[in-house]
């Protein structure tokens, strides 16, 4: 779908790319590298902080390299400074399940709203859209005590849970933008070759929506991987019982500012955020249009 | 009733799950939640079970609505709070989707180097938004941010970024607005591609300048796409919870409606669940509201979400 727009874009852009003067070229160039910049330099900032020592991260006029060195890495890596190991351990797993978990069952949703036009169907759709709205204001006390009854306040069982309400809904959403834009051709003639709705889903439709569902994994992981509010608040304040998000705030606290250190977690944290959302990122065009076109 | 079970069965089986998940954990909780600004629950009086504690809180009636709307100062200042909130939205928004647009019309045309660009501009979404606000928690910083420092290398004023005053406001407007631009450009940019180009020729062929194609081919082509992301970047900005706490912590200059909910759901001397969800109820009501007068103008357009 998106490969025949970009085909039929292509002509006019050959046509234009001659009659832009130079001036105009240098502009836009110029326009798109100071924004490039812009873009990058908060992350390249923090890269450069965390190669130096805490006490050289707050001088007064900084500097590309001050004894840099790897020792905020050592640090942090070897547990000398928080528990590194175990916040890491506990957002991957609690990322990877929000997920998995996510992406099922957004799919099945998805795709049942996409294809079958049953009673009920709309109202879910717009519920949907609504519990976008929901504050985690007015759920976070409630969550809690669903949460402190059913034994899981302060697990990562728990808190996955509550990615999901959040996650699921967004993702259903999206992905059901996508499989309306997979002809229904290929669910009549699989039902035609004797497979059940549940296999048409599952053998045709499912791998054709492949940069959908990639878009929606990345969606709910990122989710999980950078959320604040709730764990801060549902987590228990063990030390080795937080994700990055909440523990990493340990190194900024008032009476101590150890930057470098904060950095170099920080650098590790990005580093697979930053992969998966790369390993996307070419389906996110596509994804996004289908979702937001269609939606 | 039965005759749809039977024809759609396979279809309720697959919703089932999320149906379930979504009525346990949004649907009850929120029910629970609405009738917790009713009493007067708080650390000491929820319901604990590994404390062996019954709940021991009691109906008030109206009293935290009559609290927060009195916008008495104790209870966080509503109406004050709410202006802010929608200031704080507003600019994030309109900043937000004027800089992904600019930009994703420029990312739109043939250029050397278009990929790389795309790459770097969408970095701020790659890099997890508590990394960020860290970021430019440093780099706002007044004595060692870099920030300050290129301003007076500019000979300009080096003002306290996160101090009390607005300019804290300031500041984490200029963070959200850089963290959301990415989402804004590649929605849009998904936008642009879907316009069909032939649009483009007939209106040049017709001597359309090209402010008049912008105008009468392009915005109608990105309306759709359009109303979906704005109507998602209030809802999120109304509701942006972590770049505000982690950057500006609770500073009453950034407070915002979400904020403060979270102050008295975590960190008040009693924990006050009560004006929490309350909050949380008010905070629903105006998006809800904002979403159904959002969805009414579009649909006078002719537009429908």
């Amino acid at each position: 779908m998106t490969m025949t727009l970009q085909a039929t874009a292509k002509p006019v852009v050959a046509a234009k790319r001659g009659q832009r003067s130079r001036a105009a070229s240098f502009g836009l160039h110029a326009v798109l590298v100071v924004a490039s910049v812009i873009a990058v330099f908060p992350v390249f900032w923090v890269l450069v902080t965390s190669f130096k020592p805490d006490e050289r991260a707050i001088e007064p006029s900084p500097q590309l390299v001050n004894n840099s060195s790897l020792d905020n890495y050592v640090d942090v890596v070897s547990g000398a400074e928080g528990s590194f190991g175990y916040w890491f351990a506990n957002s991957v797993l609690i990322a990877l399940l929000t997920t998995v978990i996510a992406v099922f069952l957004s799919a099945t949703t998805g795709y049942a709203v996409s294809r079958f036009r049953f009673p009920g169907s709309r109202p879910l759709l717009v519920s949907f859209l609504v519990v976008q709205m929901f504050p985690f204001a007015v759920l976070i006390v409630p969550l809690f005590n669903v949460l402190l009854a059913l034994g899981l306040q302060g697990t990562s069982i728990g808190l996955v849970l509550v990615y999901c309400t959040t996650a699921v809904p967004f993702c259903t959403y999206m992905l059901k933008g996508y499989f309306d834009t997979i002809p229904t051709d290929i669910d009549e003639s699989g039902r035609v070759d004797g497979l059940s709705p549940f296999g048409v889903f599952w053998r045709l439709v499912l791998p054709l929506a492949r940069p959908g569902l990639a878009v929606t994994a990345f969606y709910a992981f990122l989710t999980a991987w950078g959320e604040v509010a709730f764990a801060s608040a549902f987590l228990s304040a063990e030390d080795t019982s937080k994700t990055l998000a909440v523990g990493l705030q340990v190194f900024v606290q008032q009476n101590r500012v150890e930057w470098g250190h904060l950095a170099a977690a920080s650098i590790l944290v990005a580093i697979p955020a930053v992969i998966v959302f790369y390993l996307v990122q070419r389906f996110l065009v596509a994804g996004l249009a289908a979702g937001a076109v269609k939606g | 009733m039965r005759a749809s079970i039977g024809r759609y069965w396979y279809a309720y089986a697959m919703v089932l799950p999320v149906v379930v998940v979504i009525a346990v954990l949004v649907l009850y909780p929120l029910v629970q939640g609405v009738y917790f600004t009713f009493t007067d629950i708080n650390e000491s009086t929820i319901a604990n079970p590994v404390l062996d504690r019954e709940a021991s809180y009691e109906f008030v009636g109206l009293r935290n609505y009559l609290n927060v709307l009195s916008g008495d100062a104790s209870f966080g200042a509503f109406w004050a709070t709410l202006l802010r909130t929608v200031i704080w939205t507003g600019t994030c928004v309109v900043l937000t989707y004027g800089t992904g647009l600019g930009l994703a019309l420029l990312l739109n045309r043939p250029m050397r180097l278009r990929g790389l660009y795309r790459v770097l501009l969408i970095l701020p979404w790659a890099v997890p938004a508590f990394i960020s606000a860290f970021a430019w928690k440093y780099m706002f910083n007044s004595q060692y941010g870099i920030i300050n420092q290129l301003l007076g290398s500019l000979g300009l004023p080096q003002p306290v970024w996160l101090g009390q005053s607005d300019l804290a406001l300031v500041a984490v407007i200029i963070v959200n607005v850089w963290l959301g631009v990415p989402f804004m450009m590649v929605a849009l940019l998904g936008g642009l591609q879907s316009i069909p180009a032939d649009l483009y020729e007939a209106a040049e062929v017709d001597g359309a300048t090209p402010w008049q194609r912008f105008r009468e081919v392009t915005l109608p082509g990105l309306r759709s796409v359009s109303s979906t992301v704005v109507l998602l970047g209030v809802i999120w900005t109304f509701n942006m919870f972590p770049v505000i706490y982690l950057v500006a912590g609770q500073n009453p200059n950034t407070r915002i409606l979400v904020t403060y909910a979270f102050e008295r759901f975590f960190s008040g001397a009693s924990r006050d669940y009560a004006v929490a969800s309350t909050y949380g109820v008010l905070i629903l009501s105006v998006l809800l509201v904002f979403a159904s007068f959002y969805r009414r103008a579009l649909r006078r357009q002719g537009e429908l979400v």
